[in-house]
Protein backbone atom coordinates (compact mmCIF):
# COMPACT_ATOMS: atom_id res chain seq x y z
CA UNK A 1 0.00 0.00 0.00
CA UNK A 2 2.71 2.47 0.97
CA UNK A 3 5.12 1.49 -1.78
CA UNK A 4 3.22 2.95 -4.73
CA UNK A 5 2.71 6.19 -2.77
CA UNK A 6 6.42 6.50 -2.09
CA UNK A 7 7.11 5.71 -5.70
CA UNK A 8 4.69 8.39 -6.77
CA UNK A 9 6.21 10.94 -4.42
CA UNK A 10 9.67 10.06 -5.71
CA UNK A 11 8.47 10.40 -9.27
CA UNK A 12 6.98 13.81 -8.52
CA UNK A 13 10.16 14.90 -6.79
CA UNK A 14 12.31 13.89 -9.70
CA UNK A 15 9.96 15.45 -12.20
CA UNK A 16 10.00 18.65 -10.16
CA UNK A 17 13.64 19.22 -10.90
CA UNK A 18 15.30 19.10 -14.26
CA UNK A 19 17.75 16.30 -14.88
CA UNK A 20 20.62 18.51 -13.74
CA UNK A 21 18.78 19.39 -10.53
CA UNK A 22 17.79 22.88 -11.72
CA UNK A 23 14.27 24.24 -11.89
CA UNK A 24 12.62 24.04 -15.26
CA UNK A 25 10.94 27.40 -15.43
CA UNK A 26 10.83 27.21 -19.22
CA UNK A 27 7.36 25.61 -18.92
CA UNK A 28 5.94 28.93 -17.86
CA UNK A 29 8.46 31.27 -19.45
CA UNK A 30 6.31 34.03 -20.98
CA UNK A 31 9.09 34.96 -23.44
CA UNK A 32 8.73 31.63 -25.24
CA UNK A 33 5.70 30.71 -27.27
CA UNK A 34 5.00 27.43 -25.54
CA UNK A 35 5.59 28.98 -22.11
CA UNK A 36 3.11 31.77 -22.88
CA UNK A 37 0.51 29.29 -24.11
CA UNK A 38 0.95 27.32 -20.88
CA UNK A 39 0.50 30.43 -18.73
CA UNK A 40 -2.63 31.40 -20.60
CA UNK A 41 -3.98 27.88 -20.18
CA UNK A 42 -3.34 27.95 -16.41
CA UNK A 43 -4.63 31.44 -15.68
CA UNK A 44 -7.76 30.92 -17.78
CA UNK A 45 -8.98 28.62 -15.00
CA UNK A 46 -9.26 31.71 -12.80
CA UNK A 47 -12.65 32.65 -14.25
CA UNK A 48 -14.28 29.42 -13.15
CA UNK A 49 -12.61 29.45 -9.73
CA UNK A 50 -13.97 32.96 -9.12
CA UNK A 51 -17.40 32.17 -10.55
CA UNK A 52 -17.84 28.99 -8.48
CA UNK A 53 -16.66 30.74 -5.33
CA UNK A 54 -18.77 33.87 -5.74
CA UNK A 55 -21.99 31.99 -6.55
CA UNK A 56 -21.39 29.47 -3.74
CA UNK A 57 -20.66 32.26 -1.24
CA UNK A 58 -23.76 34.20 -2.31
CA UNK A 59 -25.96 31.13 -1.83
CA UNK A 60 -24.26 30.33 1.45
CA UNK A 61 -24.88 33.83 2.82
CA UNK A 62 -28.59 33.55 2.04
CA UNK A 63 -29.03 29.92 3.15
CA UNK A 64 -26.92 30.59 6.26
CA UNK A 65 -29.28 33.39 7.31
CA UNK A 66 -32.35 31.25 6.65
CA UNK A 67 -30.82 28.51 8.79
CA UNK A 68 -29.66 30.91 11.53
CA UNK A 69 -33.02 32.62 12.16
CA UNK A 70 -34.93 29.58 13.50
CA UNK A 71 -31.97 29.08 15.83
CA UNK A 72 -32.98 32.33 17.57
CA UNK A 73 -36.62 31.30 17.96
CA UNK A 74 -38.26 30.96 21.33
CA UNK A 75 -39.89 27.77 20.03
CA UNK A 76 -37.89 24.62 20.70
CA UNK A 77 -38.93 22.93 17.45
CA UNK A 78 -37.39 25.68 15.34
CA UNK A 79 -34.17 25.62 17.32
CA UNK A 80 -33.92 21.87 16.76
CA UNK A 81 -34.31 22.33 12.99
CA UNK A 82 -31.40 24.77 13.15
CA UNK A 83 -29.19 22.49 15.27
CA UNK A 84 -29.82 19.39 13.16
CA UNK A 85 -28.93 21.21 9.95
CA UNK A 86 -25.79 22.80 11.35
CA UNK A 87 -24.47 19.69 13.11
CA UNK A 88 -25.25 17.38 10.18
CA UNK A 89 -23.90 19.53 7.37
CA UNK A 90 -20.74 20.65 9.09
CA UNK A 91 -19.78 17.10 9.99
CA UNK A 92 -19.55 16.03 6.31
CA UNK A 93 -16.09 16.47 4.79
CA UNK A 94 -16.15 18.45 1.60
CA UNK A 95 -14.78 15.78 -0.74
CA UNK A 96 -17.28 13.03 0.17
CA UNK A 97 -20.08 15.58 -0.06
CA UNK A 98 -18.83 16.58 -3.51
CA UNK A 99 -18.86 12.94 -4.65
CA UNK A 100 -22.31 12.42 -3.19
CA UNK A 101 -23.73 15.48 -4.92
CA UNK A 102 -22.04 14.85 -8.24
CA UNK A 103 -22.45 11.07 -8.52
CA UNK A 104 -25.26 10.35 -6.06
CA UNK A 105 -27.73 13.22 -6.31
CA UNK A 106 -28.60 12.60 -10.00
CA UNK A 107 -29.58 9.04 -9.03
CA UNK A 108 -31.80 10.41 -6.26
CA UNK A 109 -33.37 12.82 -8.77
CA UNK A 110 -33.88 10.01 -11.28
CA UNK A 111 -35.60 7.80 -8.71
CA UNK A 112 -37.96 10.71 -8.05
CA UNK A 113 -38.71 10.85 -11.76
CA UNK A 114 -36.78 14.08 -12.22
CA UNK A 115 -34.28 14.51 -14.99
CA UNK A 116 -31.91 17.04 -13.47
CA UNK A 117 -28.36 16.56 -14.65
CA UNK A 118 -25.63 17.87 -12.39
CA UNK A 119 -22.62 19.17 -14.25
CA UNK A 120 -19.27 19.72 -12.57
CA UNK A 121 -19.93 23.45 -12.25
CA UNK A 122 -23.22 23.19 -10.36
CA UNK A 123 -22.04 20.12 -8.48
CA UNK A 124 -19.18 22.19 -7.11
CA UNK A 125 -21.35 25.25 -6.44
CA UNK A 126 -24.04 23.29 -4.58
CA UNK A 127 -21.53 21.37 -2.49
CA UNK A 128 -19.51 24.42 -1.51
CA UNK A 129 -22.63 26.48 -0.77
CA UNK A 130 -24.35 23.86 1.36
CA UNK A 131 -21.20 22.87 3.20
CA UNK A 132 -20.34 26.49 3.93
CA UNK A 133 -23.89 27.49 4.91
CA UNK A 134 -23.64 25.59 8.20
CA UNK A 135 -20.64 27.71 9.15
CA UNK A 136 -22.24 30.90 7.87
CA UNK A 137 -25.31 30.13 10.00
CA UNK A 138 -23.11 29.88 13.08
CA UNK A 139 -21.46 33.18 12.21
CA UNK A 140 -24.86 34.85 11.88
CA UNK A 141 -25.85 33.36 15.23
CA UNK A 142 -22.85 34.88 17.00
CA UNK A 143 -23.50 38.20 15.27
CA UNK A 144 -27.18 38.33 16.18
CA UNK A 145 -26.49 37.26 19.76
CA UNK A 146 -23.87 39.99 20.12
CA UNK A 147 -26.52 42.69 19.64
CA UNK A 148 -27.79 43.90 23.01
CA UNK A 149 -31.30 42.78 23.99
CA UNK A 150 -32.31 46.42 24.41
CA UNK A 151 -32.12 46.94 20.65
CA UNK A 152 -34.84 44.37 20.04
CA UNK A 153 -36.92 45.81 22.88
CA UNK A 154 -36.58 49.35 21.57
CA UNK A 155 -37.63 48.17 18.11
CA UNK A 156 -40.69 46.48 19.64
CA UNK A 157 -41.72 49.58 21.54
CA UNK A 158 -41.80 51.64 18.32
CA UNK A 159 -44.12 49.06 16.82
CA UNK A 160 -41.75 47.14 14.55
CA UNK A 161 -42.66 43.50 13.91
CA UNK A 162 -40.19 40.60 13.88
CA UNK A 163 -39.26 40.96 10.22
CA UNK A 164 -38.81 44.74 10.48
CA UNK A 165 -36.79 44.42 13.68
CA UNK A 166 -34.42 41.99 11.97
CA UNK A 167 -34.28 43.89 8.70
CA UNK A 168 -33.76 47.42 10.01
CA UNK A 169 -32.30 47.06 13.49
CA UNK A 170 -30.59 43.74 14.26
CA UNK A 171 -29.10 42.51 10.98
CA UNK A 172 -27.54 45.81 9.84
CA UNK A 173 -25.62 45.91 13.11
CA UNK A 174 -24.88 42.18 13.20
CA UNK A 175 -23.57 42.05 9.63
CA UNK A 176 -21.09 44.84 10.31
CA UNK A 177 -19.71 42.84 13.17
CA UNK A 178 -19.52 39.53 11.29
CA UNK A 179 -17.95 40.95 8.15
CA UNK A 180 -14.44 39.72 9.10
CA UNK A 181 -15.51 36.11 9.80
CA UNK A 182 -17.71 36.10 6.67
CA UNK A 183 -14.72 37.24 4.65
CA UNK A 184 -12.73 34.42 6.20
CA UNK A 185 -15.37 31.97 5.03
CA UNK A 186 -15.24 33.40 1.53
CA UNK A 187 -11.48 32.88 1.38
CA UNK A 188 -12.09 29.37 2.63
CA UNK A 189 -14.58 28.75 -0.20
CA UNK A 190 -12.10 30.01 -2.79
CA UNK A 191 -9.51 27.55 -1.55
CA UNK A 192 -11.94 24.65 -1.21
CA UNK A 193 -13.14 25.22 -4.78
CA UNK A 194 -9.92 23.43 -5.76
CA UNK A 195 -11.74 20.18 -4.93
CA UNK A 196 -13.97 20.81 -7.96
CA UNK A 197 -10.98 19.69 -10.02
CA UNK A 198 -11.60 16.07 -9.07
CA UNK A 199 -15.01 16.03 -10.73
CA UNK A 200 -13.53 17.53 -13.87
CA UNK A 201 -14.27 21.21 -13.37
CA UNK A 202 -11.89 23.30 -15.43
CA UNK A 203 -10.68 25.66 -12.76
CA UNK A 204 -7.23 26.68 -11.53
CA UNK A 205 -6.22 23.40 -9.90
CA UNK A 206 -7.59 21.22 -12.72
CA UNK A 207 -5.65 23.24 -15.27
CA UNK A 208 -2.44 22.86 -13.32
CA UNK A 209 -3.03 19.12 -12.93
CA UNK A 210 -3.63 18.66 -16.64
CA UNK A 211 -0.49 20.54 -17.55
CA UNK A 212 1.55 18.59 -15.03
CA UNK A 213 0.50 15.38 -16.76
CA UNK A 214 1.77 16.58 -20.12
CA UNK A 215 4.75 18.68 -19.04
CA UNK A 216 6.08 16.68 -16.04
CA UNK A 217 6.89 19.92 -14.22
CA UNK A 218 4.84 19.69 -10.97
CA UNK A 219 7.16 21.86 -8.88
CA UNK A 220 7.02 24.83 -11.22
CA UNK A 221 3.37 24.41 -12.15
CA UNK A 222 2.12 23.91 -8.60
CA UNK A 223 4.27 26.80 -7.45
CA UNK A 224 2.53 29.00 -9.97
CA UNK A 225 -0.82 27.54 -8.87
CA UNK A 226 -0.11 28.56 -5.26
CA UNK A 227 0.81 32.05 -6.40
CA UNK A 228 -2.46 32.26 -8.34
CA UNK A 229 -4.48 31.48 -5.19
CA UNK A 230 -2.32 33.86 -3.18
CA UNK A 231 -3.05 36.72 -5.57
CA UNK A 232 -6.77 35.90 -5.54
CA UNK A 233 -6.95 35.85 -1.75
CA UNK A 234 -4.95 39.06 -1.40
CA UNK A 235 -7.37 40.80 -3.76
CA UNK A 236 -10.32 39.55 -1.69
CA UNK A 237 -8.68 40.71 1.54
CA UNK A 238 -8.14 44.18 0.12
CA UNK A 239 -11.76 44.25 -1.06
CA UNK A 240 -13.05 43.26 2.37
CA UNK A 241 -10.96 45.93 4.10
CA UNK A 242 -12.39 48.49 1.71
CA UNK A 243 -15.91 47.25 2.47
CA UNK A 244 -15.31 47.40 6.22
CA UNK A 245 -14.09 50.98 5.96
CA UNK A 246 -17.09 51.91 3.85
CA UNK A 247 -19.64 50.33 6.17
CA UNK A 248 -17.85 51.63 9.23
CA UNK A 249 -18.42 50.23 12.68
CA UNK A 250 -21.05 51.08 15.29
CA UNK A 251 -18.48 53.11 17.12
CA UNK A 252 -17.44 55.31 14.21
CA UNK A 253 -17.10 58.99 15.06
CA UNK B 1 -62.58 53.19 37.70
CA UNK B 2 -63.98 53.38 34.21
CA UNK B 3 -61.68 55.96 32.65
CA UNK B 4 -58.49 54.11 33.58
CA UNK B 5 -56.08 53.95 30.68
CA UNK B 6 -53.97 51.27 32.29
CA UNK B 7 -55.31 48.88 34.86
CA UNK B 8 -53.39 46.16 36.68
CA UNK B 9 -55.46 43.69 38.69
CA UNK B 10 -53.77 41.13 40.93
CA UNK B 11 -50.79 40.85 38.62
CA UNK B 12 -48.27 38.18 39.56
CA UNK B 13 -45.03 37.23 37.90
CA UNK B 14 -42.26 34.77 38.59
CA UNK B 15 -38.75 34.54 37.18
CA UNK B 16 -38.27 30.82 37.74
CA UNK B 17 -38.89 30.37 41.48
CA UNK B 18 -38.44 34.04 42.21
CA UNK B 19 -41.77 35.75 42.85
CA UNK B 20 -40.95 39.12 41.32
CA UNK B 21 -44.44 40.69 41.28
CA UNK B 22 -46.94 39.94 44.04
CA UNK B 23 -50.59 40.93 43.57
CA UNK B 24 -49.95 44.24 41.90
CA UNK B 25 -53.04 46.46 41.73
CA UNK B 26 -52.68 49.83 40.11
CA UNK B 27 -54.52 52.16 37.76
CA UNK B 28 -53.28 54.97 35.57
CA UNK B 29 -55.92 57.39 34.35
CA UNK B 30 -55.65 59.41 31.14
CA UNK B 31 -53.33 62.34 31.69
CA UNK B 32 -52.20 61.00 35.03
CA UNK B 33 -48.54 60.92 36.09
CA UNK B 34 -47.57 58.00 38.25
CA UNK B 35 -44.12 57.76 39.80
CA UNK B 36 -42.94 54.36 40.98
CA UNK B 37 -40.04 54.20 43.40
CA UNK B 38 -38.46 51.64 45.64
CA UNK B 39 -35.18 49.89 46.34
CA UNK B 40 -33.44 48.03 43.52
CA UNK B 41 -34.85 44.58 42.90
CA UNK B 42 -38.27 45.63 44.14
CA UNK B 43 -39.91 44.83 40.78
CA UNK B 44 -40.65 48.39 39.68
CA UNK B 45 -38.98 47.98 36.27
CA UNK B 46 -40.81 44.69 35.79
CA UNK B 47 -44.12 46.47 36.35
CA UNK B 48 -43.56 48.95 33.52
CA UNK B 49 -42.08 46.25 31.29
CA UNK B 50 -45.20 44.15 31.85
CA UNK B 51 -47.42 47.02 30.81
CA UNK B 52 -45.95 47.05 27.29
CA UNK B 53 -45.41 43.29 27.07
CA UNK B 54 -41.63 43.27 27.20
CA UNK B 55 -42.34 40.87 30.07
CA UNK B 56 -45.20 38.41 30.37
CA UNK B 57 -47.06 38.15 33.63
CA UNK B 58 -48.37 34.75 34.71
CA UNK B 59 -51.39 35.66 36.80
CA UNK B 60 -53.81 38.55 36.95
CA UNK B 61 -55.02 41.01 34.36
CA UNK B 62 -53.52 44.03 32.66
CA UNK B 63 -55.87 46.20 30.63
CA UNK B 64 -54.96 49.00 28.27
CA UNK B 65 -57.90 51.23 27.31
CA UNK B 66 -60.24 48.52 28.46
CA UNK B 67 -58.72 45.73 26.37
CA UNK B 68 -56.99 42.92 28.18
CA UNK B 69 -53.36 42.33 27.20
CA UNK B 70 -52.65 38.77 26.22
CA UNK B 71 -49.63 37.10 24.70
CA UNK B 72 -51.40 36.80 21.39
CA UNK B 73 -49.01 38.47 18.93
CA UNK B 74 -51.84 40.63 17.59
CA UNK B 75 -52.56 41.95 21.05
CA UNK B 76 -48.88 42.64 21.59
CA UNK B 77 -48.57 44.39 18.23
CA UNK B 78 -51.63 46.53 18.86
CA UNK B 79 -50.23 48.10 22.01
CA UNK B 80 -46.62 48.52 21.00
CA UNK B 81 -46.28 51.94 19.51
CA UNK B 82 -49.36 53.03 21.49
CA UNK B 83 -47.35 52.67 24.68
CA UNK B 84 -44.03 54.47 24.38
CA UNK B 85 -41.01 53.43 26.39
CA UNK B 86 -37.87 55.24 27.46
CA UNK B 87 -35.10 52.95 28.69
CA UNK B 88 -32.35 53.45 31.23
CA UNK B 89 -29.74 52.62 28.58
CA UNK B 90 -31.45 54.76 25.87
CA UNK B 91 -31.31 51.84 23.38
CA UNK B 92 -30.91 54.11 20.40
CA UNK B 93 -30.07 52.36 17.12
CA UNK B 94 -26.32 53.06 16.82
CA UNK B 95 -26.12 52.44 13.07
CA UNK B 96 -28.80 55.01 12.24
CA UNK B 97 -28.65 58.80 12.41
CA UNK B 98 -30.75 60.63 14.98
CA UNK B 99 -33.30 61.47 12.30
CA UNK B 100 -33.45 57.85 11.09
CA UNK B 101 -33.91 56.67 14.67
CA UNK B 102 -36.95 58.92 14.88
CA UNK B 103 -38.50 58.15 11.51
CA UNK B 104 -38.05 54.35 11.49
CA UNK B 105 -41.13 53.54 13.56
CA UNK B 106 -43.51 56.02 11.92
CA UNK B 107 -42.45 54.98 8.39
CA UNK B 108 -42.19 51.21 8.84
CA UNK B 109 -44.72 50.46 11.56
CA UNK B 110 -47.26 53.19 10.79
CA UNK B 111 -46.77 53.55 7.06
CA UNK B 112 -46.30 57.30 7.31
CA UNK B 113 -44.85 59.09 4.28
CA UNK B 114 -41.17 59.87 4.63
CA UNK B 115 -41.61 63.63 4.31
CA UNK B 116 -44.31 63.63 6.98
CA UNK B 117 -42.20 61.44 9.26
CA UNK B 118 -39.21 63.75 8.86
CA UNK B 119 -41.39 66.76 9.60
CA UNK B 120 -42.72 65.06 12.71
CA UNK B 121 -39.20 64.03 13.79
CA UNK B 122 -37.92 67.59 13.45
CA UNK B 123 -40.86 68.85 15.45
CA UNK B 124 -40.09 66.53 18.37
CA UNK B 125 -36.34 67.16 18.17
CA UNK B 126 -37.22 70.82 18.58
CA UNK B 127 -39.33 69.91 21.54
CA UNK B 128 -36.52 68.02 23.30
CA UNK B 129 -34.23 70.96 22.38
CA UNK B 130 -31.78 69.29 20.04
CA UNK B 131 -33.00 70.39 16.60
CA UNK B 132 -29.51 70.69 15.12
CA UNK B 133 -28.29 67.15 15.89
CA UNK B 134 -30.58 65.39 13.41
CA UNK B 135 -27.87 64.08 11.12
CA UNK B 136 -25.47 62.91 13.79
CA UNK B 137 -25.05 59.35 14.98
CA UNK B 138 -26.12 58.58 18.56
CA UNK B 139 -22.49 57.92 19.53
CA UNK B 140 -21.66 61.54 18.70
CA UNK B 141 -24.07 62.84 21.34
CA UNK B 142 -23.76 63.16 25.09
CA UNK B 143 -25.74 60.83 27.34
CA UNK B 144 -28.30 63.52 28.12
CA UNK B 145 -28.76 64.28 24.45
CA UNK B 146 -29.10 60.57 23.64
CA UNK B 147 -31.82 60.15 26.24
CA UNK B 148 -33.66 63.16 24.84
CA UNK B 149 -33.42 61.61 21.37
CA UNK B 150 -34.88 58.43 22.86
CA UNK B 151 -37.78 60.43 24.29
CA UNK B 152 -38.31 62.11 20.91
CA UNK B 153 -38.22 58.68 19.23
CA UNK B 154 -41.05 57.52 21.49
CA UNK B 155 -43.01 60.73 20.92
CA UNK B 156 -42.78 60.29 17.14
CA UNK B 157 -45.10 57.29 17.51
CA UNK B 158 -47.57 59.68 19.17
CA UNK B 159 -48.21 57.21 21.99
CA UNK B 160 -51.12 57.40 24.39
CA UNK B 161 -48.84 56.84 27.35
CA UNK B 162 -45.11 57.04 27.95
CA UNK B 163 -43.30 54.64 30.26
CA UNK B 164 -39.93 55.63 31.70
CA UNK B 165 -37.67 52.96 33.16
CA UNK B 166 -35.11 54.83 35.30
CA UNK B 167 -34.46 57.36 32.53
CA UNK B 168 -31.73 59.27 34.36
CA UNK B 169 -29.92 56.45 36.18
CA UNK B 170 -27.29 55.96 33.48
CA UNK B 171 -26.56 59.66 33.13
CA UNK B 172 -23.74 61.78 34.49
CA UNK B 173 -25.11 64.07 37.20
CA UNK B 174 -24.78 67.26 35.16
CA UNK B 175 -27.01 65.79 32.43
CA UNK B 176 -29.86 64.65 34.61
CA UNK B 177 -31.63 67.99 34.75
CA UNK B 178 -31.75 68.49 30.97
CA UNK B 179 -33.65 65.19 30.68
CA UNK B 180 -35.89 65.91 33.66
CA UNK B 181 -36.73 69.36 32.25
CA UNK B 182 -38.00 67.72 29.07
CA UNK B 183 -40.01 65.23 31.11
CA UNK B 184 -41.57 68.01 33.23
CA UNK B 185 -42.61 69.80 30.05
CA UNK B 186 -44.19 66.63 28.71
CA UNK B 187 -46.07 66.23 31.96
CA UNK B 188 -47.29 69.81 31.80
CA UNK B 189 -48.54 69.19 28.25
CA UNK B 190 -50.82 66.51 29.60
CA UNK B 191 -48.97 63.33 28.59
CA UNK B 192 -49.92 60.22 30.54
CA UNK B 193 -46.74 59.00 32.19
CA UNK B 194 -45.56 56.11 34.33
CA UNK B 195 -42.08 56.87 35.60
CA UNK B 196 -39.74 54.59 37.51
CA UNK B 197 -37.23 56.92 39.11
CA UNK B 198 -35.34 57.90 42.22
CA UNK B 199 -35.58 61.59 41.32
CA UNK B 200 -37.87 62.72 44.13
CA UNK B 201 -37.64 66.39 43.12
CA UNK B 202 -39.18 65.44 39.80
CA UNK B 203 -41.78 63.31 41.58
CA UNK B 204 -42.83 66.19 43.85
CA UNK B 205 -43.13 68.48 40.85
CA UNK B 206 -45.23 66.32 38.50
CA UNK B 207 -46.59 63.21 40.20
CA UNK B 208 -50.33 62.76 40.68
CA UNK B 209 -49.70 59.49 42.41
CA UNK B 210 -46.73 57.91 44.16
CA UNK B 211 -46.25 54.17 44.22
CA UNK B 212 -43.70 52.66 46.59
CA UNK B 213 -42.63 49.09 45.89
CA UNK B 214 -40.51 46.69 47.92
CA UNK B 215 -39.83 43.00 47.36
CA UNK B 216 -42.34 42.68 44.54
CA UNK B 217 -45.21 44.34 46.39
CA UNK B 218 -46.83 47.71 46.25
CA UNK B 219 -46.33 48.82 49.82
CA UNK B 220 -47.78 52.30 49.53
CA UNK B 221 -49.82 54.13 46.97
CA UNK B 222 -50.87 57.70 47.65
CA UNK B 223 -50.83 61.27 46.47
CA UNK B 224 -47.41 62.95 46.65
CA UNK B 225 -48.18 65.37 49.53
CA UNK B 226 -49.25 62.56 51.81
CA UNK B 227 -46.52 60.30 50.52
CA UNK B 228 -43.63 62.63 51.29
CA UNK B 229 -45.10 64.29 54.40
CA UNK B 230 -46.45 61.23 56.06
CA UNK B 231 -45.34 57.83 54.79
CA UNK B 232 -47.50 55.10 56.28
CA UNK B 233 -45.00 52.28 56.57
CA UNK B 234 -41.62 51.83 58.14
CA UNK B 235 -40.17 50.43 54.90
CA UNK B 236 -41.22 53.53 52.98
CA UNK B 237 -39.91 55.88 55.67
CA UNK B 238 -36.55 54.12 55.64
CA UNK B 239 -36.35 54.25 51.87
CA UNK B 240 -37.22 57.94 51.69
CA UNK B 241 -34.77 58.87 54.41
CA UNK B 242 -32.04 56.98 52.56
CA UNK B 243 -32.54 58.67 49.22
CA UNK B 244 -33.41 62.11 50.54
CA UNK B 245 -30.64 62.51 53.06
CA UNK B 246 -28.17 64.02 50.61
Amino acid sequence: MMKPIFALLLLLGVAGCSSSGNWGWYVIDPTTKSGWINIKFLVSGMGNTILISVIAAAISIIVGLIVALPGQSSKRGWRIVNRVYVEFIRSIPLLPMLFWVFYGLPIVFKSMGLDIPIDPFWGAVITLAVSDSAFTAEIYRSGIQSIAKGQKEAAQTIGLNYYQTMRYVILPQAIRRILPPLANQFIYIVKMSAFASVIGMQELTRRANELVVTEYRPLELYSLLIVEYLVLVLIISAGVRWLERRMGSDERH
Amino acid sequence: MTDAMIELVDVNKWFGDFHVLKNINMTVGAGEKVVICGPSGSGKSTVVRSINRLEEHQKGTIRFNGAELTNDPKSVASIQGEIGMVFQQFNLFPHLSVLENLTLGPIKARGLERSKAVERARHYLERVRIPDQADKLPSQLSGGQQQRVAIARSLCMEPKVLLFDEPTSALDPEMISEVLDVMVELAQDGMTMVVVTHEMGFARKVADKMVFMDQGEIVEQSDPQAFFANPQTERCRTFLSQILQH
